[in-house]
Parts: C-alpha cells; sequence; structure tokens
C-alpha cells in the first residue's frame, strides 16, 4: 500500500503540493484528476522518490523512502514500473533493447530467456514484429504501449502511468486505456494513472482522486466522483469553464 | 558608492560561481567514484565508450599530431639555422610532442569531438525524462553514464596521446628528411641522444588528468542540463568551453610538478 502523508512541495516559492493526503490502495487502479500544471506529475515523482517534499511523509508497504540510502530506494523501486508521458525510450537503442533493459539489469537470465519474456509483452501490447524499430521511427501511440511493455516486463507490485493518453487521438486514447486494463487483469498491480482524461478515468479506474489547489479535495469510486456535490469536481469532470475553478489561474 | 562597488560586486559573484561550480564537480566526482564500488563495472558499455573515444577519434587525432609535428619541424629549422644547430630539430619536436603537445592536443581534439557529443547526449537524455526512467528502473545514472566514460577517457587518453606524439615525430621527420633535405639519420640519433623515458610517461600521465577532465565535466554538464533542446546546446557549449580552460590550468600545474 502506497500512503502519501502531509505532503508539501514548493518551487520558487510557489507551493505545488499542500500538505497532500491519499492512500493509494494494493491491486487497485487509482486515477488522480486535476488541471494540467496542478501538482499531478509532482505528487507522481513523489512517489517514487525522485523528488523529496519540503516535509510530509512517503510510505511504501509502510517503509518512509525519504529516509532511505541510494542503495536501499533503488531496491524500493524495483517494486515499481513507471510509463512516462512521452515514453522516455532509450532513443539510441531499438525497441526490443528498451524493453529488454530493466531484465538485463536486474536479472541474469538467459539471452534465449530474455527474448522469450520480451517477445511475450510485445504481443501483450499488441506490438509484435516491431522489434528492431528504433523509438524514432515509430508513432505516439506505439511508444506508449512499448513504454508500457518496459514498465510491466519484470512484472512490478506498482505501476505508474504519467498521462498514459496525453497528445494520441481518441481512439487511440481507448486502445491505451483498453491495454493499461488487460495489463491490470493479467499482472494485478497497484496502478496509479496521472490524468485530465475524464473518460478514460471513468473506465480505467477502480478509485478516482481529484487533485485541487496541491491537496486531493475528493476521491471515490468512478459514480461517486460523477455524481459529486464538490462544485470543483463537478465544473472539472463536466469541462466546464464556468464555476469556482478560475482557468487563468495556472 | 554602490556604482563605485558594483565592477567588484560583480567580480565577487563570479568568483563565487567559479568556486561554487567546481565544488560540485568534486562532489560529482566522488559520486562516480563511489558508484564504482557500489556496483560491478558494465564492461560492455566501458568498451563501446573506448572505442568511441579511442579508435574513432584516430583519424582527427593522427592529423592534428600529422601536421603539428611537421609544422614544428618546419618552425625548428629558421630557429635552428640562424644559430647553426640544425641537428637539434629531431628532439625540439619529439620533446615538445611528448611533454607538451601531444597531450594538449590530444586532449582538445578529444573536447571537440567527444565531451561535446557526451554532453549532448546525457543533456538530451535529461531533457527528454530518460535520466528519470533509468533512476525508476532502480539504475544509478553515474553508475550507468559517468562511469563507463570516465574510465575510457582516462584509459584511451594517453593511448591517443602516444598515437599523436609518435605521428608527430613522423611528421617532423618527413619534413626534415624530405623537405629541408637534411640528415634523417642525425634527426633519430638526436632524439635517442636528448629523450628520457620520463618525458614519455609524464606526459602520458598528464593525458591520464585530462581525461578525467574532459569526461567529468562534459557528463556533469550533461546532467545539468535544463530548458529544452536550447538548454542542450548552451549546456553543450558549457562543457566544451570549461573543459579546454581546465586542461590548459591542468597542464601549468602538472608541467610544473612533473618536469
Amino acid at each position: 500500500m502506497i500512503v502519501l502523508e502531509r505532503l508539501t512541495k514548493s518551487f520558487n516559492g510557489i507551493k505545488v503540493l499542500n500538505n497532500l493526503n491519499i492512500r493509494f490502495d494494493d491491486q487497485k487502479i487509482t486515477v488522480v484528476i486535476g488541471r494540467s500544471g496542478g501538482g499531478k506529475s509532482v505528487m507522481l515523482k513523489h512517489i517514487i522518490g525522485l523528488i523529496r517534499p519540503d516535509s510530509g511523509r512517503v510510505l511504501i508497504n509502510g517503509i518512509n523512502i525519504n529516509t532511505l540510502k541510494k542503495k536501499e530506494l533503488n531496491e524500493i523501486r524495483k517494486k515499481f514500473g513507471m510509463v512516462f508521458q512521452d515514453g522516455a525510450l532509450f532513443d539510441s537503442i531499438n525497441i526490443f533493447e528498451n524493453i529488454a533493459f530493466p531484465v538485463r539489469q536486474h536479472t541474469k537470465l538467459k539471452e534465449s530467456e530474455i527474448k522469450d519474456r520480451v517477445y511475450s509483452i510485445l504481443s501483450d501490447v499488441g506490438l509484435s514484429g516491431q522489434e528492431l524499430k528504433m523509438p524514432a521511427e515509430i508513432s505516439g501511440g506505439m511508444r506508449k504501449r512499448v513504454g508500457v511493455a518496459r514498465a510491466l516486463i519484470l512484472n512490478p507490485e506498482i505501476v505508474l502511468f504519467d498521462e498514459p493518453t496525453t497528445g494520441l487521438d481518441p481512439i487511440m486514447s481507448d486502445a491505451i486505456n483498453n491495454l493499461i486494463i488487460s495489463m491490470h487483469n493479467k499482472f494485478k498491480f497497484t496502478g496509479i494513472i496521472i490524468s485530465h482524461n475524464i473518460e478514460g478515468a471513468y473506465k480505467t479506474g477502480d478509485v478516482i482522486a481529484m487533485l485541487y489547489d496541491g491537496s486531493i479535495i475528493e476521491i471515490g469510486s468512478p459514480a461517486e466522483i460523477k455524481s459529486s456535490k464538490n462544485p470543483v469536481v463537478n465544473q472539472f469532470v463536466t469541462g466546464s469553464m464556468n464555476g469556482p475553478i478560475n482557468f487563468n489561474m495556472i | 558608492m554602490d556604482e563605485l562597488l558594483s565592477p567588484f560586486e560583480g567580480i565577487g559573484k563570479y568568483i563565487l560561481k567559479i568556486i561554487d561550480e567546481l565544488g560540485s564537480l568534486i562532489i560529482y566526482l566522488w559520486e562516480s567514484v563511489l558508484s564504482i564500488f557500489r556496483y560491478s563495472i558494465n564492461f560492455g558499455n566501458l568498451i563501446d565508450q573506448m572505442i568511441f573515444i579511442g579508435m574513432d577519434s584516430f583519424y582527427v587525432i593522427g592529423l592534428t599530431g600529422l601536421f603539428t609535428g611537421m609544422v614544428l619541424s618546419l618552425q625548428a629549422y629558421y630557429a635552428a639555422k640562424i644559430v647553426g644547430v640544425t641537428y637539434m630539430i629531431g628532439p625540439t619536436v619529439a620533446l615538445s610532442m611528448t611533454r607538451e603537445l601531444g597531450p594538449v592536443l590530444t586532449a582538445l581534439m578529444i573536447t571537440a569531438r567527444c565531451g561535446s557529443s557526451m554532453a549532448s547526449e546525457i543533456g538530451t537524455m535529461k531533457v527528454t525524462e530518460q535520466i528519470d526512467a533509468l533512476e525508476v528502473m532502480a539504475v544509478d545514472p553515474y553508475y550507468y553514464l559517468s562511469i563507463p566514460r570516465i574510465l575510457a577517457a582516462m584509459i584511451m587518453l594517453p593511448i591517443m596521446t602516444i598515437l599523436c606524439s609518435l605521428i608527430g615525430i613522423i611528421g617532423g621527420y618527413i619534413v626534415y628528411a624530405y623537405v629541408l633535405g637534411l640528415n634523417h639519420m642525425v634527426y633519430i640519433e638526436k632524439i635517442y641522444q636528448y629523450m628520457k623515458l620520463s618525458d614519455i610517461y609524464n606526459g602520458l600521465l598528464k593525458a591520464v588528468f585530462f581525461g578525467i577532465i574532459i569526461a567529468t565535466i562534459s557528463t556533469f554538464k550533461g546532467f545539468e542540463t535544463t530548458g529544452g533542446s536550447k538548454g542542450v546546446g548552451r549546456f553543450t557549449t558549457q562543457a566544451v568551453v570549461l573543459s579546454s580552460i581546465y586542461i590548459l590550468f591542468a597542464d601549468y600545474i602538472l608541467t610544473s610538478i612533473l618536469f
């Protein structure tokens, strides 16, 4: 289980996270929604230890990762997979090597076993036969799918998705959402998705949380969020310009 | 009064910035060295970098050495002819190449060719979140990116320096014997007479230090990169300029100590 307790973080005097509290339950997918630039990715980077909070704690299975040394933190990170917004694929190596990278780094599998694993996950994400292409030679949607494959290749306990559908057309977005659901059903990971795609959140999330003004202002099932009485949540999920959210504020 | 003090304030800030950057560089080098003991060395990565710094730089280093030796021989001739010591051209070329020009020119050429590439490659990885991806995958970026480059530069700079110096001496010989038409045996004999083994290995020791300087500064600047593609360009330029300055500065210090 992942718990964020009283998390506060400022950049250049601007408070991005303000006393944020949230719990992510095991084997469920939680979608964190909120405005662009509202601190969702910053929160995600706290969970994986890429950013340290000004105050507060990040607990992964009860361990406060902010007090860990580099090597101990790396042991915790082995439980994670992460899908980056733009894929963050290594552009100097091909798709096969990108997906095989974590396996080569953290296991002593034979080359034949690595091949089997990579081909199996490539088939899961619908990219069979694309393994020799370079990241620059594939589309945005394919890059996201390679990112998903790389994140899942070591069968991690927790998978973080940073805006997995941003920049994709609606059909490709739906395909990525379906891929996340099918991969979750297969691997049973704890998923945290950062998104502002409301339809995608309803579809993929067991739980939806709304981040606003640096804090979680509402959390619940998709049905609960849909029927929320909170005017901020309501305005955001309906995508209305009129309401308490000032669209010039960020 | 404030206007009178402002130039000093500016100089002070600049000096503080240099000290701050030097401190960060030393901490970075220390972190990188510690990574060697934390993890086993990735030999595949190391060999790739050795090929990139060494074999792929062969032509540019060879040409630099060749023309430097040829020019040196020609220039030395004009001076030596005046005082009647043309037999000293060989030792002049050989000592200049092994003690000074070989290590420094090799280092400057490797900075231009490989240091810029190291900084821009790591800088691009930084701005496209590839460094974050490494960290998330529990791979220490210092271990994965810095160590192979620093070790490869430490190993390859002396080897490339030997090549540069040797080709430079050959270049000097070509001019001495075939352009100036002097006795080629004198060129070789006098080199044997005046050159000591310490001239060679002290020059190589310099090259080891230059290798550390190039790879440390270039990878450090790569990791520091911010600001998208423009930032990659800016930090790459900084890596090349800073490496070149530190090489020339270290050259003076090392020459004072070693020779």
